[in-house]
C-alpha cells in the first residue's frame, strides 16, 4: 500500500496545444479511495493513465509511496489495472486470467492456481474457474477483471470505468462490492468514472476534472453542499443545480420578481452574480416565483417539476423537488419559494463561489 | 389461487401456396447455379484423376473412364524420377520460408501498428511502397547480389529473403494488429510484461486467425512457386522443387500422360489437404485483406 502524487503532472497530446491534463495536484493518502470524476474530455482516464504509465508525462511527476514513478515501465509501479471493456484473454480461462499477472512473475503453476482459486473463492467465482470469458456474464466478467488486479496484491489499485459497461442494477450491486472490497484490502483506489452517482457513493474523496484542471476535490458531501465553482455546481448533484443570472444588492438577489436575503457572509456583494439552487432549495408552495410546469419525474417518494419561469426577463427552466404525491399536474401554474440558507452564489465572471 | 392452464402446443402457420412455390422455385435455381459452378471447377480434376489410373495408350484415346485401374502410376512416378528428392526440397523451401516470414514480419506488424515511435509513417509507406514494386524489377539485381554470394543453384536465395519480412504479410498483419483493443496490451503491460512479451504472449494467441492466414498465403505461395527456384535451381536439378521438376516430367519421359497426371496429383494433394484443414483459418483470412487466395 502507498499514498500517490500528482505534482504538477501534465499531458499534452501532439498535434493538440490544450494539454489532456493541466498541471495536476493532487494527493491519494495511503488506503484511500479517490475517485476521479468528470465529463468526457476532463481528462480524469488520461491522469489514471499516467498514473499507470500507460501515458508518458510530460512535465510534472507522479509519485508513488513516495518514489518517483514518472519515468518508470507500467510493470516497475507496482499496480493494477481494471479496465471498462474488462481486457480479459478471450483464450485463457478464468484460472489463467486471474493468475496472469503471477505468470509473468514468474510464479510456479501450481502456487499461481492455488492463488488464483483463493482469490476467485473470494469473489464467489469458484464455480467457474474452467471457463472461458466468453462463457460468462458481465458481471462476472467484470469480478474475473477485479481477480486478476488484487491477485498481485499491488500497492495501488487503478479502475477505468468499471462499471459502465453493466446494466444498471448490476452496476449498483457491484458498486457495492467495489466497496466492500476496497475496505477489506485496503489498497490505495484510484477509480475514473463519468457517473456523478458512483464518485458520489464510492469515493472517500471527489476529484472533479474539467478541460483538464483540477476544480475541486474533497468529500462528495463537500462537494454537494459547498462547490467551489459553477462548474462543479452545475456537475454534481442530478438533476443538476439550477443556476440563474440575477443581480445581488445589499446581500438579497432579485429572483423574478421575489426579494431574497442571502445571510451575512455574502451581505456586501454586489453586481452581476449566479445564484445556485438545488431542487431542495426550491419549494412548491402557494406564494412566490409564478411558474409553469412542463414535466414531473416521478421517483416513487419523491417527484421532481420540471418548469418554466420568467427571471430577468428570460425564459428560465427550473426544478424543484417535492412529495411525489403532491406533485403539480403537467401544464399546472405553480409557486416557487426559495430556500435562502441552501442557496448559492458565484461570480457572473469567474464562476468562483462568493461567500462561506 | 391462480389457475394452473395446461400449454398450449403451437400450432406453426404454413405460409400460403404461392409463396411456398416461389421458394422452392428459388432454391432449385440457385442449387443449380451453384452445382453446375462446382462441376466446372471439379471436371479438371477429376480429368486429371482419371487420367492418372489410365494406361499410357488409354491416356491418349478418347475414353474417359480407366480400364484397368492402374494405380501402379503412382508408383511409377516415384521409380522414375527423384520425386522424393523434389518433395523434400520443396518441403524445405515451403517450411523455412514460412517459418521465417512469419517470425520476422510479426514483430514488425507490431510495432508499425502499435509502438510509438519516430518515422513509424515513413517506415509503413516504404513497406507499401515494396508491396507494390513489381518482382520484375528487383530480380536482376537480386540474382546478382546472390551470385556474389555464391549461393546461385541452391535453394538459400528463394528462402533467406522471406527471413527479413515480407511486404503483403506486414501489412495484413499490422491491419489485424490494429483491430485488437489496446486495452489488451494495456492490461499486459501493467501485469508485467514487455512488448516483446507481449507480442509473443497476447498478440500472437490474439492474432492467431491473421498468423494462420499469413503462414498458409505463404506455404501456397511457396509451395507453388515456379518462377524463383526456376532462376535460382535451374541449373542444378539436384535442388529442384516439385513445381520445377513436374514441369521437366514431360520432357523426361517422353509425355507420358499417366505418369504426369499422376505427379500433379500428388503435387496437389498436399495443398488440399492443407487447404481442408486449415479451411477456417484461410477463409478468415481472406475475409480480413479482401484479398483472393
Amino acid at each position: 500500500m502507498a499514498d500517490v502524487r500528482y505534482e504538477q503532472a501534465t499531458k499534452l497530446y501532439s498535434g493538440t496545444d490544450v494539454p489532456a491534463v493541466d498541471a495536476l495536484d493532487l494527493e491519494v493518502e495511503d488506503g484511500e479511495f479517490m475517485v476521479l470524476v468528470g465529463p468526457s474530455g476532463s481528462g480524469k482516464t488520461t491522469a489514471l493513465r499516467m498514473l499507470a504509465g500507460l501515458e508518458e508525462v510530460d512535465a510534472g511527476a507522479v509519485l508513488i509511496g513516495g518514489r518517483d514513478v514518472t519515468d518508470l515501465p507500467p510493470k516497475k509501479r507496482d499496480v493494477a489495472m481494471v479496465f471498462q471493456n474488462y481486457a480479459l484473454y478471450p483464450y485463457l480461462t478464468v484460472s489463467q486470467n486471474i493468475a496472469f499477472p503471477l505468470k509473468m512473475a514468474g510464479v510456479k503453476k501450481a502456487e499461481r492456481e492455488r492463488q488464483a482459486a483463493e482469490v476467485a473463492r473470494r469473489l464467489g467465482m469458484e464455480r467457474y474457474l474452467g471457463r472461458k470469458p466468453s462463457q460468462l456474464s458481465g458481471g462476472e466478467r467484470q469480478r474475473v477483471a477485479m481477480g486478476r488486479a488484487i491477485i498481485r496484491q499491488p500497492s495501488v489499485f487503478l479502475m477505468d470505468e468499471p462499471l459502465s459497461n453493466l446494466d444498471a442494477k448490476l452496476r449498483v450491486q457491484m458498486r457495492a462490492d467495489i466497496a466492500a472490497l476496497q475496505r477489506d484490502l485496503g489498497v490505495t483506489t484510484v477509480y475514473v468514472t463519468h457517473d456523478q452517482a458512483e464518485a458520489m457513493t464510492l469515493g472517500h474523496r471527489v476529484a472533479v476534472l474539467d478541460h483538464g484542471r483540477l476544480q475541486q476535490v474533497g468529500e462528495p458531501r463537500e462537494l454537494y453542499d459547498r462547490p467551489t465553482n459553477r462548474f462543479v455546481a452545475g456537475f454534481i448533484g442530478s438533476p443538476a443545480m439550477n443556476l440563474c443570472d440575477v443581480t445581488c444588492e445589499h446581500g438579497a438577489v432579485s429572483f423574478g420578481g421575489e426579494r431574497v436575503e442571502l445571510g451575512p457572509a455574502v451581505a456586501n456583494g454586489s453586481g452581476a452574480v449566479v445564484l445556485g439552487l438545488r431542487p431542495e432549495a426550491l419549494e412548491v408552495g402557494l406564494e412566490g416565483l409564478p411558474a409553469r410546469v412542463e414535466v414531473v419525474e416521478e421517483f416513487g417518494a419523491d417527484a421532481f417539476v420540471f418548469s418554466s419561469a420568467q427571471i430577468g426577463g428570460e425564459e428560465t427552466r427550473l426544478v424543484a423537488r417535492t412529495e411525489a404525491r403532491r406533485a403539480p399536474a403537467q401544464g399546472e401554474r405553480i409557486f416557487l419559494r426559495v430556500k435562502p440558507e441552501e442557496a448559492h452564489l458565484f461570480d457572473a465572471e469567474t464562476g468562483q463561489r462568493l461567500g462561506a | 389461487m391462480s389457475a394452473v392452464t395446461a400449454p398450449v402446443a403451437l400450432v406453426r402457420r404454413r405460409p400460403p401456396a404461392s409463396v411456398r412455390r416461389k421458394r422452392f422455385l428459388l432454391a432449385v435455381a440457385n442449387h443449380s447455379l451453384l452445382i453446375a459452378a462446382a462441376v466446372a471447377f471439379l471436371a479438371p480434376f477429376i480429368f486429371i484423376l482419371l487420367t492418372s489410373l489410365m494406361t499410357n495408350n488409354q491416356a491418349l484415346s478418347t475414353s474417359l473412364w480407366p480400364h484397368p485401374i492402374r494405380w501402379s502410376n503412382f508408383y511409377d512416378v516415384f521409380t522414375k524420377a527423384p520425386f522424393w528428392r523434389w518433395a523434400l526440397n520443396t518441403l524445405q523451401y515451403s517450411v523455412l520460408a514460412t517459418i521465417g516470414l512469419v517470425l520476422s514480419s510479426v514483430p514488425v506488424a507490431y510495432a508499425l501498428a502499435r509502438l510509438r515511435w519516430r518515422g513509424r509513417q515513413v517506415s509503413f509507406l516504404i513497406v507499401l511502397i515494396a508491396l507494390m514494386l513489381p518482382p520484375q524489377v528487383t530480380v536482376v539485381p537480386l540474382y546478382v547480389m546472390w551470385a556474389k554470394l555464391h549461393l546461385v543453384g541452391t535453394l538459400w536465395p528463394v528462402i533467406l529473403p522471406n527471413w527479413f519480412g515480407d511486404a503483403f504479410s506486414i501489412f495484413l498483419l499490422r491491419q489485424f494488429f490494429l483491430t485488437i483493443p489496446e486495452e489488451y496490451l494495456d492490461a499486459a503491460r501493467v501485469d508485467g510484461c514487455g512488448e516483446l512479451r507481449i507480442v509473443a504472449t497476447v498478440v500472437t494467441r490474439l492474432a492467431k486467425p491473421a498468423i494462420a492466414a499469413v503462414a498458409l498465403f505463404s506455404f501456397l505461395y511457396t509451395f507453388n512457386d515456379f518462377f524463383l527456384p526456376l532462376l535460382y535451381t535451374g541449373e542444378n536439378p539436384h535442388h529442384w522443387v516439385l513445381s520445377l521438376g513436374l514441369s521437366e516430367f514431360r520432357s523426361l519421359h517422353q509425355v507420358q500422360w499417366n505418369l504426369t497426371m499422376a505427379a500433379t496429383l500428388l503435387v496437389m494433394a498436399p495443398v488440399i489437404v492443407l487447404f481442408f484443414l486449415a479451411q477456417r483459418a484461410f477463409v478468415e483470412g481472406v475475409t480480413l485483406t479482401g484479398v483472393k487466395g
